[in-house]
């Protein structure tokens, strides 16, 4: 079960990935200007500085091919606005003043072509009113487990026909023994009621016994638990608004995942890149899991007041105040563990952890975060045996694998099911 | 080979009575059990139990079942570009207080140092560090530091202090009163300063003074300088009382020379030859060749009769003890063999002594061999008679303000009842200290200094050799740079940082460059040849008045500095106070040691079980008119007539100078004099009185016992050269079992211990451990051990995971020492391991014992199966890992908010009733791990170092992959070191991780010593 959801999910953000990976290379079959790529490519490249609307950190780019005089130039522009300078350009140098000598940074892994997706995706844009929204993707919900549950409620009823079938047959055949011995004429004590019977006393203390010390035993388990654990957050931050609508890379935000062992929730500096330009939120309408309506533009203004930015003078007028998150994934102090670890050594997608995160308006704990579930996952993950040079050491699992002995390496394998690779 | 008898003290050599019930009796706490008849009548019978087995099942239900709290996330609200939260950041500084000079790393997280490392780029002492160096990161977040300015003993703001102070300055002479400064940039802004205000002066002054040492260079080669020692060069070293190895200038750049000498493979079968000759048994003495001890009266003949030996023209008064006076000559004798590869050095303060060792290093052509006098050392500038003449100015009234930085003469002056007084007559008195000590108390200001972790500066440690210190946190409270408060009372509106940035800018030349500086930590100049001298000195002179000195009375007295504690300014580090003494073996408290004849004299009861007990007899020494009372402890090695009491205890109040450091031991400073020209830590005659009264000491040489086994194995050079297989002899008995002692001497099936990827293995030579306790404390920081306390210790609780054994062995009265560094050993066959019935303890593919702390019910089985005796219990919940408050037990304020950013986040707190011990430092393991999967390469050797290895300055433990054939650890195993490679307790098939290299002593071998038993 566990496998296939994530499964499911490593498939799902893979697409994701490769839309990602699409921001930076282009198809070279594409001829014709391809709005939609250039969405992704402004999104990826651009947006943190520019709006197609508004002037923000640069210029406003609805009408920018109109503004140059001819299209090479702006090439060039994006490529090495340096350039364009030096060349003494009187347009490029006007906007270089207006900016007050601020220089734009030289995209040159940004093919012409490219940069044409984003002139069509701009033109497409200015023609909609301020704020046109995308849909967003929804995913199909997996239904293995309202299999799973309809199948022990299927056994759990046939249990109690079949006990109480049972208990009837029992009844009958004491009530037709007595019957018997009645004809016969035989005495018979009179039958002990079941209540009295001390057989059936004794089953029934020891069936409490059983399913009393089961959810006992599994409460205290569950102790410190808090698998779904949904809190409410100071500002309503849409995971799915960020990372599924506008497919922001998780790693812009948590960058460290990829160096630390703190994915880090981002500091308000990180937000601020792109909401010095996004102050309002048009994007389909929000709710919260109570089905409270949710106005994302105050949500934004929230942001705003902890930085102290004044979006009217767009700039900031305050010494800012940190946003108190409240803390949703929480291993306890006796187990490390390490974000970079799995997502660059082991190449493990968030979502294996945090489940459909981009699908999450408000996050909630996907995994139990529980030891067996960690051990599970590393019973039956593959490590880059072959791939990772750091794993050549391990030379008779090499030849193992050479000689077809084994087809693939698991992290319990290379030692990761050890008590002091989490805990010390 | 002979197995020796090692013993820890006189009550195993002997093997008392009660040293066998104490080695019986493991865990020498009571067990909260009882034996009675009844059971209703014990203490707490059967229904009591049932009473309190339901309570506490009905509160855990409760407790239990309380929601779980919410925690908040808060991230920065502008996240500084080089903090990556979980990731380490290392900045360059500088270890220079009282003039030792250690150029350091500090390790910080989310911006709090919590670890510092030896700087591997400097040349002087090439990444070296001492347990005082280790031990510094905790005096950061001291609780008894001051947290602002007070005048008068009340809060105060800095602008007021600044027109208060600005005012008075002008009101007559400016005394700066300070201990040895070696910054050149603040050297020059205290010019700037006094040169302001006419009449100042700056007086240097050293609570442990080498003023002597000084003025002999002063007359013999024409500069007030310590030269360069260059203990490496040396074939043979002869120290007259300097401890060089444990406290004498700076220990970690000549710990680390020293070593080079003492490194040996069959390759190369050759090391230095030391001679120690001291009155006390200290670290450095511990590790000599050869030994001889003399009364503080005779160090005069002493150096004399050396002198005499190697040539020179006195007449040495007579030297009656024939053992020494044979000493003496073969000293000489070797020395003279050497050919100029030889040095002494010499550990008094007095100039004429060292006018004469001056000149016998003259005579057997150290200087430019051994010794460098073009490239000098900066480490001490004290002058003690300028201290003395500042003494009577002040009381006098000839001065206006004293300025009193990093020097605490009410504690530490010989005679601190003179400076108080005088300090009355002073009209303005201001003290940068960073407490209140005993002088600040006195001091009518308190402008406290930042810590030196959140401080600038520089230091010239030797000519053209820089470090640097910069801050590696903000300022915890709110104190003052020293030399922001010259600028500021001499009207710069320039702060510090920037005066002297500017200065290096203009050095360097750029930003560039000192950046890069900055980043390295330290400027160094290519290496030059040694620079010689011409010795001036008059010999004949120094001669006169050594041989007309006093003669000593019976019994002689001689002042120390403990490796950990030093002159006193470490009082308050818990981790210091709670190292056991490298010699004695006791922490936290000074005592009178004595030799066992002597004990005998003072207490006809102090027989051999003395040791075993924690409670020791309390002396009241008198010398010089001055008493203190001292419980009195055993050492044996030191000179039959003399006590040795270490200074730096006996500071003032607990609320004042720190829990750790207040009211603890006795103050010994008193018993210094003043010859007129430098003070002398000795007196020639103390009288003593037993009180009759008892003092516990926390001593741990009694605990952790072998019951007698084997564990050193150690030869002479000479025996080692004529056969170096010799010392491993015994192991030829293990040939019985099969060709393969590992897999043949078990019925388990073969090819049982296997490691596929990483095996971790190290490797410790005992020829260059030197005792130190450097390793001890880097493990105490790194893995967050806890501190117990005294009385805890006395119960046996130290939770140390690595402890450096001191062995003695031989002469009672002149034995010889072998020190053995002791932690888990990660047996691949361990028998911890088998008696866990709750398998916390277990073993990994990487060939490391892991402890699973919350798995352990705290059974205790797997101390007691542990025959190295490294396993330790947490009796308490020292730290608050317990969920319940009340349960704390903490003695020193480790507890603190503050004192607790010290701790290392990547290693979790044990809690009350859990086993802990070595984890070979796991988490750089993993990290060094982490950092080759990440790059997609394999790991390098040297990558993954524990704490101990990069502590250590002479190098004496190597680490890593046994597995890797290109590693350090595997030529060493098996190719450099075969010879003298032994495991402890091999015969037991425990199948260690960690072997041992066996010591050399460089001497002639003695008669055969007793058979073991």
């Amino acid at each position: 079960m566990y496998r296939r959801v994530s499964n499911h999910l490593r498939k799902q953000f893979v697409s994701v990935l490769i839309l990602c990976a699409g921001l930076l290379f282009s198809f070279s079959n594409v001829n014709a200007a391809d709005a939609g790529k250039g969405k992704a490519i402004f999104q990826a490249n651009c947006a943190t500085c520019h709006n197609v609307h508004k002037k923000v950190t640069g210029p406003a780019l609805a009408g920018v091919e109109d503004r140059w005089t001819n299209k090479k130039l702006l090439h060039q522009w994006v490529h090495n606005s340096a350039s364009v300078l030096a060349s003494g350009d009187a347009y490029a140098n006007n906007l270089f003043k207006d900016f007050n000598g601020q220089q734009m940074p030289a995209f040159p892994s940004i093919s012409d072509e490219d940069i044409d997706n984003i002139l069509a995706y701009i033109k497409d844009e200015q023609s909609k009113p301020v704020g046109g929204a995308a849909a967003a993707t929804g995913q199909p919900a997996t239904g293995g487990e309202e299999e799973g549950s309809g199948n022990s409620l299927l056994f759990g009823i046939i249990t109690l026909v079949l006990a109480v079938v049972a208990l009837i047959l029992l009844q009958i055949n004491s009530n037709l023994n007595k019957l018997a011995a009645d004809k016969e004429g035989v005495a018979v004590p009179e039958p002990v009621p079941f209540y009295k019977n001390k057989a059936y006393i004794a089953i029934v203390i020891f069936l409490l016994f059983i399913l009393g010390g089961y959810y006992t035993i599994n409460g205290a388990i569950g102790l410190g638990r808090q698998k779904d654990y949904q809190p409410v957050q100071p500002i309503f931050y849409s995971h799915k608004v960020h990372a599924g609508i506008n497919q922001i890379n998780c790693l812009y935000c948590h960058a460290g995942a990829e160096k630390s062992k703190h994915a880090m929730i981002p500091s308000e500096n990180i937000c601020m890149n792109c909401h010095k330009a996004i102050n309002e939120y048009h994007g389909p309408e929000l709710t919260t899991v109570e089905g409270k309506k949710i106005n994302g533009t105050a949500e934004i203004q929230k942001l705003y007041d902890h930085v102290g930015w004044d979006k009217d003078k767009g700039k900031y007028t305050k010494p800012g105040t940190p946003i108190e998150w409240v803390r949703i994934h929480k291993l306890p102090d006796h187990v490390y563990f390490n974000h970079s670890q799995h997502v660059v050594a082991g190449k493990q997608q968030c979502q294996t952890c945090h489940g459909n995160i981009q699908e999450m308006d408000e996050v909630k704990q996907f995994a139990e975060l529980s030891m067996g579930w960690c051990i599970n996952c590393h019973r039956t993950t593959k490590v880059q045996f072959t791939e990772n040079k750091y794993y050549s050491i391990f030379t008779k699992l090499h030849d193992d694998v050479k000689n077809g002995k084994i087809d693939s390496v698991t992290v319990e394998q290379v030692g990761g099911t050890e008590c002091q690779k989490c805990h010390y | 080979m002979e197995q020796k008898k090692y013993w820890k003290g006189l009550e195993e050599l002997h093997n008392t009575n009660s040293h066998k019930a104490a080695v019986e009796n493991e865990f020498s706490g009571d067990l909260p059990f009882e034996e009675s008849e009844g059971l209703l009548s014990a203490m707490t019978p059967r229904r009591d139990f049932l009473k309190y087995l339901g309570f506490t099942t009905a509160a855990a239900t409760i407790a239990a079942s309380c929601e779980i709290p919410v925690n908040k996330a808060i991230p920065y609200v502008n996240k500084p570009e080089e903090i990556t939260p979980g990731v380490p950041n290392y900045y360059a500084s500088t270890f220079a207080i009282d003039g030792e000079y250690v150029p350091i790393v500090v390790k910080t997280r989310e911006g709090r140092p919590i670890k510092i490392e030896g700087n591997t780029l400097s040349k002087i002492t090439e990444g070296a560090t001492t347990a005082r160096v280790q031990g510094a990161v905790l005096g950061l977040y001291d609780v008894a530091r001051l947290r602002f300015p007070t005048i008068g003993g009340v809060e105060a703001s800095w602008t007021d202090l600044d027109k208060q102070v600005g005012a008075a300055l002008a009101g007559g002479p400016v005394v700066l009163l300070s201990n040895t400064i070696s910054s050149p940039t603040t050297k020059k802004l205290i010019g700037e300063f006094l040169a302001k205000y006419p009449g100042s002066r700056h007086v240097s002054y050293d609570a442990v003074s080498y003023s002597g040492l000084l003025d002999a260079s002063l007359v013999a080669y024409g500069k007030r300088v310590i030269p360069s020692y260059h203990f490496e060069n040396a074939k043979v070293i002869v120290s007259l009382g300097a401890d060089f190895i444990g406290t004498w200038l700076n220990p970690a750049e000549y710990g680390r020379q020293y070593a080079k000498t003492r490194k040996i493979n069959p390759e190369r079968p050759e090391m230095s030859k030391h001679y120690q000759f001291e009155s006390m048994m200290s670290l450095t003495g511990a590790n000599a060749d050869e030994r001889f001890t003399h009364k503080p009266s005779e160090t005069n003949a002493v150096v004399l009769a050396l002198y005499s030996a190697v040539g020179g023209s006195v007449s040495a008064p007579a030297i009656t003890d024939t053992r020494l006076a044979n000493g003496i000559k073969e000293a000489a004798k070797a020395l003279l063999a050497a050919g100029g590869k030889a040095l002494v050095v010499s550990g008094s303060n007095d100039v004429n002594v060292q006018t004469i060792v001056a000149a016998i290093n003259d005579k057997i052509g150290a200087n430019g061999s051994t010794i460098d006098w073009n490239i000098t050392s900066n480490y001490r500038e004290g002058n003690d008679a300028e201290m003395a003449a500042l003494v009577s100015d002040m009381a006098a009234g000839n001065v206006g303000t004293l300025l009193v930085y990093n020097a605490n003469p009410a504690y530490d002056y010989y005679n601190a009842a003179a400076f108080t007084d005088a300090l009355k007559k002073v009209k303005t008195t201001v003290s940068f200290n960073d407490r209140r000590d005993e002088t600040t108390i006195l001091c009518k200001y308190a402008a406290p200094d930042h810590h030196f972790l959140e401080s600038w500066s520089d230091t010239e440690g030797k000519t053209g050799h820089y470090s640097f210190t910069q801050p590696t946190i903000s300022p915890l409270f709110k104190t003052r740079a020293f030399q922001d408060a010259l600028l500021t009372w001499s009207g710069s509106t320039t702060i510090w940082s920037d005066y002297l940035k500017q200065e290096w800018l203009t050095r360097l030349g750029g930003q560039e460059a000192w950046d890069k500086t900055l980043q390295d930590g330290i400027i160094e100049p290519a290496a030059t040849p040694l620079g010689g001298a011409t010795f001036a000195g008059n010999v004949a002179d120094a001669a006169g008045k050594l041989t007309a000195a006093k003669k000593g009375g019976q019994y002689e007295l001689v002042l120390y500095e403990k490796v950990a504690i030093g002159n006193g300014r470490f009082a308050n580090n818990p981790w210091l106070q709670e190292m056991p003494d490298p010699i004695t073996r006791a922490t936290w408290d000074n005592y009178a040691c004595v030799s066992n004849t002597l004990a005998k004299k003072f207490s006809t009861e102090l027989g051999d079980d003395y040791e075993v007990h924690s409670e020791k007899k309390v002396l009241k020494i008198t010398a010089n008119g001055k008493s203190v009372e001292l419980p009195l402890v055993i050492v044996p090695g030191i000179h039959p007539d003399v006590i040795a009491i270490a200074v730096g205890y006996g500071r003032g109040k607990q609320e004042d100078v720190g829990k750790a450091a207040g009211e603890r031991g006795a103050n010994a400073y008193p018993f210094v004099t003043f010859n007129g020209k430098s003070f002398d830590y000795f007196a020639t005659e103390a009288t003593v009185e037993n009180t009759g009264r008892e003092f516990p000491i926390g001593m741990t040489q009694t605990h952790n016992s072998y019951e007698g086994r084997p564990i050193i194995k150690e030869t002479t050079l000479e025996e080692f050269i004529k056969n170096p297989k010799e010392v491993n002899e015994d192991r030829e008995e293990f040939a019985h079992y099969g060709a393969s002692f590992r897999d043949d001497a078990t019925i388990y099936p073969k090819g049982e211990f296997t490691y596929p990827g990483i095996k971790w293995g190290m490797s410790i030579d005992l020829n260059t451990c030197f005792g130190c306790g450097a390793c001890t404390i880097a493990c105490q920081s790194e893995n967050n051990v806890s501190v117990v306390g005294k009385d805890q210790v006395v119960l046996g609780h130290e939770m140390h995971w690595i402890r450096i054994d001191r062995y003695f062995s031989g002469d009672e009265n002149n034995p010889e020492v072998v020190f053995q560094p002791m932690l888990c050993q990660h047996c691949d066959n361990a028998p911890c391991e088998n008696v866990c019935p709750v398998a916390a303890t277990n073993h990994s593919s990487e060939g490391i014992n892991q402890m699973a702390y919350n798995r352990c019910i705290g059974t205790r089985y797997c101390a007691n199966n542990c025959p190295y005796k490294v396993r330790r219990f947490n009796w308490r919940d020292w730290n608050g890992a317990d969920s319940f408050a009340d349960n704390l037990y903490d003695v020193a304020d480790m507890n603190d908010n503050i004192t607790r950013m010290v701790l290392n986040p990547d290693v979790v707190m044990r809690s009350h009733g859990v086993m802990e011990k070595c984890s070979f430092c796991v988490q750089r393991l993993q990290d060094a791990k982490l950092s080759a999967k990440k790059a997609g390469r394999p790991l390098l050797d040297g990558e993954a170092k524990t704490a101990c290895q990069t502590a250590c300055s002479s190098d004496a433990i190597v680490f890593g992959n046994v597995n890797d054939q290109q590693s350090e650890i595997f030529k060493l195993r098996n190719v450099e070191q075969k010879e003298r490679l032994y495991y402890v307790l091999e015969e037991v098939h425990t199948l260690p991780s960690i072997n041992y290299l066996a010591k050399i002593r460089n001497k002639v071998a003695e008669p055969k010593a007793t058979h073991e038993a």
